[in-house]
């Protein structure tokens, strides 16, 4: 993330009065969007911090009553609580893992493919990044759906496949549409990061693994893949983050329905069907402790330099 | 790394079904409800790919049948909503990277920082607090009451897209221009900006399709066609009877709001690859 440097080679010469005046300048031009930011996050999770701390139904406001961290007891003793996480971390694991391998191949197949057929490729690849998760979840759902699909008609010769499968009445196959429609529409997400990474590895290093007789496998895992680490952390930590949160495509295809209630599903159904916004706010203050829990992991155990970024280039140049 | 090594057939079969490959996965989804969206109500079941015979029913249901004020006033409000929404977090964007890029002043790291922590905020956390306050002061079920939350989206992608941008300008251009004796605003305009315009056109395309794929706000803080977004009223389409699928309806208004993503991803490609790439791997 080069961004907490971006402006670093504007460094002048400080006078007092001048330096004093750009600093009014520069907080004038970026305050507003900063503040805009702030209020409508930091603003929301501290009522919702605050929130947590009472039984209160929206349907019942005079039954409101201060219960501390009554709500987070409840919580964390609820199975519904540790089942819903449970499934939102193997979410991310599985559609990370795979959208990782699936986005090299995509990322590899750009960067090597002929110059006249690469802008097919990424128009193409772009078509899922753009669309709306919630018509990808449609066309996901359509297309197995007992009544309105044909996926069981085209694989009725794997074994456990016939014309009468409900893939959405149970557990295993719905969260397995779900997470394919989720690797379906974010994965070229971070096969462009990839594709990124992979322009910056020195051409001359695989050549030369390639003179020194190098398998094509020991050119990916010796010299691309250890050159691209930076961006490889990078794009893992972002779909993380991102899947951690999956929410339409459940919405949509199950409604939380056989166990596929991620946190973010039972977050919304607390606060917003059941409008039980204590105990939902509680939920919303643990799902946000996850994602900096997460991003925490991430950054120091896997020692992803968010200040300075994939771009070697780029830095050699300024330092 | 342009030509693959050799040129035997071989290598030249395996590029195509590669690139074959890529192509059907990145699109059958799309062709998949594309097909659905042309069924008749009798064909929804016929559990096929392809449609027996094509019809332009289901498109007649959204823009002049049943399904029409749902569905218009959907489209009205997404088109109107993500277009103010957009155009504001780049007009806000554009200060803001500019004053990010050019001066030096303290606080910058944090705004920087503070738009990296947004952007990683689950939106399910705020949604039950601004639920609570739109209530309370009137913006639930408005069009503000959404374009507010769709900024702190936009937003921060495009404050980083836009600083990898500004970072890149040769700003030295503008002092050449006033010493060749312009004034400081023909510089800014003659010299700056056509440097400056790709990369907050380019912005403004990252932002439009995050503003234009939001859901749970749209779920969340709306109840009437008052201000409800397609992706939300998709999600309450019923069928024209109990026992009717609304799968038909549903694939048609799905289709016509990935129309203008297409669209775009088909014309501007090069740019929006360049935005993403600069504003997450080097923004």
């Amino acid at each position: 993330m080069r961004v907490l440097e971006a402006g670093e080679e504007s460094v002048r010469p400080k006078k007092s009065p001048r330096a004093r005046a750009e600093a009014r300048l520069g907080w004038m031009m970026a305050g507003p969007a900063f503040l805009i930011m702030l209020s409508v996050t930091a603003y929301p999770i501290a009522q919702a911090v605050y929130e947590s701390l009472f039984s209160y139904r929206l349907t019942e406001p005079d039954a409101r009553e201060f219960v501390f961290l009554g709500n987070y007891a409840t919580i964390f003793s609820d199975s519904v609580f540790w089942w819903a996480l449970g499934v939102t971390v193997f979410v991310t694991v599985v559609t990370v893992a795979v959208e990782l391998v699936l986005g090299f191949a995509l990322a590899l197949v750009m960067h090597r493919a002929l110059k006249g057929l690469r802008g097919t490729l990424r128009t193409s690849i772009l078509v899922p990044y753009g669309i709306i998760t919630v018509v990808s979840a449609f066309a996901w759902y359509y297309m197995f759906d007992i009544n309105t699909g044909y996926i069981n008609e085209w694989f009725s010769w794997v074994p456990g496949i016939s014309s009468d499968l409900d893939w959405f009445s149970n557990f295993g196959t719905a969260i397995s549409v779900i997470m394919a429609s989720e690797i379906w529409k974010t994965t070229p997400f971070i096969a462009l990061l990839l594709l990124a990474g992979l322009a910056q590895v020195p051409d001359e290093m695989v050549e030369a693994a390639k003179v020194d007789g190098a398998t094509w496998w020991q050119q990916m895992s010796r010299v691309v893949i250890p050159h691209m680490k930076a961006a490889i952390m990078v794009a893992v930590l972002f779909r993380a983050l991102d899947a951690f949160r999956i929410f339409d495509n459940v919405f949509i295809m199950t409604q939380g329905q056989h166990g596929t209630e991620v946190l973010s599903m039972l977050a919304y159904k607390t606060s917003i069907t059941r409008l039980e916004i204590g105990m939902g706010s509680a939920l919303s203050v643990v799902l946000f402790a996850c994602v900096l829990l997460i991003c925490a992991v991430t950054v120091w155990g896997f020692k992803v330099d968010l200040a300075s970024g994939t771009d070697h280039q780029d830095a050699g140049k300024e330092k | 790394m342009a030509a693959p090594g050799g040129n035997t057939t071989k290598i030249k079969v395996g590029w195509a079904v590669l690139f074959v490959v890529t192509l059907v996965y990145a699109l059958f989804p799309v062709f998949s409800i594309l097909m659905t969206s042309f069924k008749t109500p009798g064909d929804l079941a016929s559990n096929t790919l392809l449609p027996a015979s094509f019809t332009w029913q289901n498109y007649e249901e959204i823009f002049v049948g049943g399904a029409q004020t749902l569905f218009l006033s959907a489209l009205v409000n997404s088109i109107g909503i993500t277009l103010i929404a957009t155009a504001i977090a780049v007009v806000l964007a554009t200060l803001c990277a500019y004053a990010v890029a050019r001066f030096d002043f303290p606080g910058k790291k944090v705004i920087l920082a503070s738009a990296l922590a947004v952007s990683i905020f689950p939106v399910i956390s705020v949604v039950t607090p601004l639920f609570n306050l739109w209530r309370t002061i009137g913006l639930y079920d408005t069009w503000i009451g959404l374009i507010i939350p769709y900024l702190s989206l936009t937003l921060p992608l495009s404050i980083w897209t836009l600083s990898a941008f500004f970072r890149q300008i040769p700003w030295e251009l503008e002092a050449a221009a006033q010493v060749d004796g312009a004034t400081q605003w023909q510089a800014f305009r003659k010299a700056i900006v056509p440097l400056a315009a790709p990369g907050v056109f380019t912005t403004a395309i990252l932002a439009f399709f995050i503003a234009w794929n939001d859901f749970v706000y749209g779920i969340s803080l709306t109840s009437t066609e008052a201000a409800r977004p397609v992706p939300a009223a998709l999600a309450f389409f019923t069928g024209a009877s109990q026992f009717e699928e609304p799968a038909g309806a549903i694939s048609a208004a799905a289709i016509v709001v990935t129309v203008p993503v297409v669209i775009l991803v088909v014309l501007f490609q090069r740019q929006i690859v360049s935005g993403l790439t600069q504003g997450a791997v080097k923004g």
